[in-house]
């Protein structure tokens, strides 16, 4: 080859390479007219009506902001908790409006971007564990609400923790390719064939609820590019599986009332849902929260599984573990205790084809949230230390065998995989 | 924190020595005599609640002496209150017991501890001394005197000469194993265990040296509990040292 054609072909290839950065540049920034305003001086944000305020509080519950945004134990948005991803742990920053290490220099206008485009005050991209693919389809107004909201909170001095994220999803051209492949900053559009209460149950599905970003399946990259339909998927490193959310697997009023108190005749909120009912949907009207089962109840239901359930081999066992450990409140017949304790016939949680779930439960046991609508939930004892992986197992197909519940059974090996994984 | 330092029997099952050790039968006939001795109390009574705590703290809290679990029955109610806090907040560390907390109210929380502190639980006898004579004494003489020379205050100053704890917020001594109370002391000398500040345990514990702490724990694991493990009404005397733990809240 000559000097020359190596030169041509170092051209080609640096044009390319220019090329593939002018598009990932250009699928960051579409659609994002100037912010006017990103900074502020201290001490001059215009006063919010208290309605204003009202609202923010509001969808600030609905959004469950303080769920990432509060340490265990600590300050009430003023950040620090950990968001574990397979890429590395992101830290939530600080909401509260100080100066130097909240939102206090921060105008409505930069807020907006942070929500709507992903990126902070000073240009950085964000990191999707804040999950603005979902917040992106928030309305201006209610933006401004919560962000007038967050600024009447009491400042609280707490410097951001350094993101431990792994090579190379520390740098920001990382992130600009997945922004580029997996984010698109969206308006919100009305369906005009459908109700009023089928559209605001989208908008707070889609926006604020976030509800995607648990109960949608990812990719190795952490993309998802169908979660418009809440499919369900398994939560990276949580090791719990987030349900899918289509259909009426349950009658309408008993998924509000899970939402709405943690608990339904035949469901509670488990692991990480319990934390949104407690900190989120416990707190929102009934008409939002009818509004949001509508409209998850008209996304399709999940299909059955295509292969029959494989049977347990140790079925005797199963049964004796039951009798053991659970009959005396589940019941013989898995009827649970009305108002008390959940049925496991028919329970849709015991029926899913994805096990993690029951098998969390049998190991660690877990308090539905309290709430005002059950303050004084009923517990489930752990069992991790009690029983060994045979006879979780054995137990878990049991119960997805029995009284008409026809799930796969669990194997040994997945009971230990829980029992290694767990971490939370 | 994890089981790890308990035994396990044949089937990779973590039990009492009662049940491991060959004597299911009794087991299953006291169990049986109980229920029909006492009538169950309705679904919706808080012993029904609490059932999550019975897995490891033992019925009614009762725990037992040969098991890590620490017993609940007829602690202080406050002192319950706050470690469960403590759990929920971050300042002490279980997962599980974090995980069971995460999402209940200090309402909630506060009734179980009282629902707790009410059970009043015969004590079982202490299980023999598991140390050498002189260690026991070394044991015994820090609880009962502390160490004047390094300001260290003696455990019954605060819990009793009793040792049952005092009212409204310290905790017994007795009736725990010593792996838990090894833990404990551990954990706060090592910073693993918070109270509220002032923490005067962490002070405490961070003046003792390892082999003490193996003492103290073998000494107060072997005693036999006096005045039903009652606590007093009130502390001793004057608290040697600040500690938010005392305090009412």
């Amino acid at each position: 080859m000559t000097s020359r054609s190596i030169k041509a072909w170092l051209l080609v290839a640096a044009l390319l390479l220019l090329a593939s950065v002018a598009t990932v540049a250009w699928l960051n920034l579409r659609g994002e007219a100037p912010a006017p305003q990103l900074w502020r001086e201290q001490g001059a944000a215009a006063p919010a009506s208290p309605a204003m305020l009202e609202k923010g509080a509001y969808l600030a519950r609905a959004g469950n902001c303080m769920g990432c945004h509060t340490a265990q134990g600590g300050a009430e948005y003023a950040g620090g908790r950990g968001i574990e991803t397979p890429f590395g742990v992101v830290y939530a920053p600080n909401l509260t409006p100080d100066a130097q290490t909240g939102l206090g220099r921060w105008t409505a206008d930069a807020f907006w971007r942070a929500l709507h485009h992903g990126r902070s005050q000073d240009g950085r991209l964000l990191y999707p564990a804040f999950p603005y693919p979902q917040y992106t389809r928030v309305e201006r107004e209610d933006a401004d609400a919560l962000f007038a909201y967050l600024q009447s909170l009491a400042p609280v001095h707490a410097p951001a923790r350094t993101h431990q994220l792994r090579f190379p999803f520390d740098t920001q051209a990382a992130l600009a390719v997945w922004r580029a492949l997996y984010f698109r900053s969206g308006e919100w559009q009305l369906s005009k064939g459908a109700t009023p209460e089928w559209n605001r149950g989208a908008y707070l599905v889609q926006g604020l609820g976030h509800c995607a970003a648990c109960h949608s399946a990812r990719n190795a990259w952490g993309g998802s590019l169908e979660e418009g339909l809440l499919r369900g998927g398994m939560m990276a490193l949580q090791d719990w599986y987030a349900p899918a959310l289509g259909g009426a697997h349950l009658p309408r009023q008993e998924l509000v009332q899970l939402l709405q108190t943690g608990v339904a005749p035949r469901a509670s909120a488990s692991g990480p849902m319990a934390e949104v009912v407690f900190r989120s949907t416990q707190y929102l009207s009934d008409a939002d929260l009818q509004a949001m089962a509508v409209y998850l109840q008209s996304l399709p239901a999940p299909a059955p599984p295509a292969v029959p359930a494989a049977r347990a081999s140790d079925a005797a066992l199963g049964a004796k573990v039951y009798t053991q450990h659970c009959a005396q409140c589940h019941g013989a017949q898995g009827e649970g205790r009305p108002g008390a304790i959940n049925a496991l016939a028919g329970n849709r949680a015991v029926n899913l084809e994805d096990a993690s779930n029951v098998v969390r439960m049998v190991l660690q046991g877990g308090y539905p949230p309290a709430t005002a609508g059950n303050p004084r939930p009923h517990g489930m004892p752990p069992f991790s230390h009690r029983l060994g992986d045979a006879e979780i197992a054995a137990v878990s197909s049991f119960v997805r065998q029995s009284w008409g519940n026809m799930a796969p059974a669990v194997g040994t090996i997945e009971v230990y995989r829980a029992r290694e994984k767990r971490r939370h | 924190m994890d089981f790890s330092n308990r035994s396990r029997s044949k089937a990779g099952v973590w039990c009492s020595r009662l049940v491991c050790e060959g004597r299911p039968a009794l087991v299953l006939a006291l169990l049986l005599s109980s229920a029909h001795a006492q009538p169950q109390p309705p679904v919706d009574s808080m012993a029904w609640r609490v059932q999550a705590c019975s897995a490891c703290h033992g019925d009614q809290g009762r725990a037992t002496p040969e098991g890590y679990f620490p017993r609940l029955a007829g602690k202080p109610a406050d002192y319950l209150f706050r470690q469960m806090l403590n759990f929920r907040d971050g300042r002490r560390s279980h997962t599980q017991m974090r995980y069971l907390m995460a999402h209940l109210t200090d309402d909630y929380l506060r009734e179980m501890a009282e629902h707790f502190a009410r059970r009043e639980v015969p004590y079982p006898p202490p299980l023999r001394p598991q140390a050498a004579a002189q260690v026991l004494a070394q044991g015994e003489a820090l609880v009962r005197q502390g160490d004047a020379a390094r300001a260290l205050p003696a455990c019954v100053a605060c819990h009793g000469a009793a040792m049952t704890g005092a009212l409204p917020a310290v905790p017994g001594l007795l009736g725990l194993s010593r792996d838990y109370l090894n833990s404990q002391l551990g954990a706060w000398r090592t910073g693993a265990r918070h109270a509220q500040a002032p923490d005067c345990m962490a002070a405490i514990a961070r003046k003792l040296s390892v082999p003490e702490v193996a003492a103290v724990s073998a000494w107060l694991a072997a005693q036999p509990v006096a005045q039903g493990g009652r606590p007093l009404a009130q502390l001793p005397g004057p608290a040697p040292m600040a500690c938010a733990g005392m305090e009412l809240r």
